[in-house]
């Protein structure tokens, strides 16, 4: 029988190693798997590359993960908190940083088996020239830049090769889920979590409700259980609200 | 007080203005995404008898006005992460078919501010050298939008006119913006050419000409 419930997050987290690569769901703290980023600190892993839109505007979930040094690179589109940036100029983080919906396609393609796609996003930008600094030393030169993307023209514009993102690991969060790892999220919460878990090749989702099999009608099921390995229980300590007025 | 001129005192638009005069070009049925900044401000003056869907890039099809205090829904934002309502008829949708909404060609128009815009319809509005870099769905929205309207003061802070020649800031998208409404004027950009479609009310082309950076041509009704 499948169940894929799992009751204990540090246990279901311990075969994430430090050096891992992770594809993270949630927009701000908006379908962020709170839970499961913190049994990742708790864990105490490093040297992680996580591939997620925003580092959150506090210290929680990946903001937590950057504070506490745990982070190699990162892969976004808009950090937001100021702490990132302090890290980064100072040469203890890599930024690579691509556009939101270059993450997004990535994300799917990596899941879906595409290994690379033409996007016109970026064309002819610092984004895609070869000139955005990946990572500086410790003395505020730059040691390396994300590299130039191919360019070639369709339809008489310039479009970006762009790479599918396959993670070792996926942490996505989701509303309902059940036995079989099927998930159901909620409103705006959906984000980035259905594409992060495809992109994971062992995928853990924290979910709000646990359903039984069967409670959740077929048509109504956001992602189907085959992409997902775990499905854990929100802590009812993770942060819920406030949901901050500011970017 | 300080001495002002009469050219000096002619302000044109304020930023409601500008915001007003933009959702009068919208058409009813057209999917818009409005950047932050004047953009924000279009939606209380769509005309009552046109209908706009307002696409947010976290997947919100449909947006609605921000959530009344008290009644915020952390799973509902919109992509400044502010708690947002839907409208009837509103539709969710994950990142990856949100993008596809923008890139696909099945956004009429995304309405951004802007940094610089040159005459050949150039956009710079993601980053200052010098600041924090971070560039969100700027560059999708500028690529994938049918129409890349722009909603800008006419100069910056110093007075330096933010319609230029070429940008000097880097760019988001190369020969990507088709409309740009300022609080002086609204130009038209196609094939490269900028072209002066309207004079803000008390506006003299001159005086447009005088704070605009890139050549144009005057295109005005009548």
């Amino acid at each position: 029988m499948i169940d894929k419930f799992r009751a204990d997050p540090q246990a279901a987290l311990a075969r994430i190693p430090s050096g891992a690569t992770i594809a993270v769901g949630g927009f701000g703290s908006s379908g962020r798997p709170d839970t499961l980023l913190d049994t990742l600190c708790d864990l105490d892993r490093r040297d992680l590359h996580v591939f997620v839109n925003n580092v959150g505007g506090d210290l929680t979930g990946i903001g937590r993960l950057l504070a506490e040094g745990r982070l190699r690179r990162i892969t976004c589109s808009f950090p937001v908190l100021p702490d990132f940036y302090t890290e980064y100029f100072a040469g203890r983080v890599e930024f690579e940083l691509i556009p939101q919906g270059t993450l997004a396609e990535r994300l799917r393609a990596g899941g879906a088996g595409i290994a690379a796609f033409y996007t016109p996003s970026g064309a002819e930008t610092m984004l895609a020239d070869g000139s955005f600094p990946l990572c500086y030393d410790g003395d505020g030169e730059v040691t390396e830049r994300i590299p130039a993307k191919e360019h070639r023209e369709f339809g008489g514009r310039q479009h970006v090769l762009e790479y599918g993102i396959v993670a070792d690991f996926a942490l996505v969060k989701a509303y309902q889920g059940d036995p079989k790892g099927n998930l159901r999220f909620r409103l705006s919460a959906r984000n980035f979590n259905p594409l992060a878990a495809m992109a994971g090749r062992y995928t853990f989702a924290e979910v709000e409700h646990l359903m039984e099999t069967g409670e959740l009608h077929p048509d109504d099921i956001h992602l189907p259980g085959v992409f997902v390995n775990e499905v854990l229980m929100r802590s009812n300590t993770s942060p819920r609200l406030p949901v901050g007025r500011s970017s | 007080m300080t001495e002002t001129s009469a050219e000096q005192r002619v302000t044109g638009r304020d930023r409601e203005g500008v915001a007003q005069r933009l959702a009068a070009d919208l058409r009813d049925g057209f999917v818009v995404n409005l950047g932050v900044g004047i953009p924000l401000l279009v939606p209380k003056y769509v005309p009552a008898n046109v209908e706009v869907i307002l696409h947010a890039e976290n997947g919100v099809l449909g947006m609605g006005p921000l959530a009344p205090q008290g009644q915020e829904d952390p799973d509902l934002t919109d992509a400044g992460k502010q708690p947002i309502t839907l409208m009837t008829g509103a539709a969710i949708v994950d990142s990856a078919t949100s993008f596809a909404v923008v890139r696909g060609g099945h956004l009429d128009v995304t309405v951004l501010g802007a940094l610089q815009v040159s005459g050949g319809g150039d956009l710079a509005n993601w980053y200052v050298p010098g600041q924090n870099p971070a560039v969100g769905g700027a560059m999708d929205l500028v690529a994938g939008a049918r129409e890349v309207w722009v909603a800008m003061e006419h100069v910056d802070r110093k007075g330096q006119p933010k319609i230029v020649e070429r940008c000097t800031f880097p760019l988001t998208g190369r020969g990507v913006v088709t409309r740009v409404y300022t609080d002086l004027a609204v130009f038209h950009i196609a094939g490269g050419q900028l072209r002066l479609a309207e004079c803000a009310p008390g506006i003299t082309p001159d005086l447009v000409a005088e704070r605009t950076g890139a050549p144009f041509v005057e295109d005005l009704p009548g």
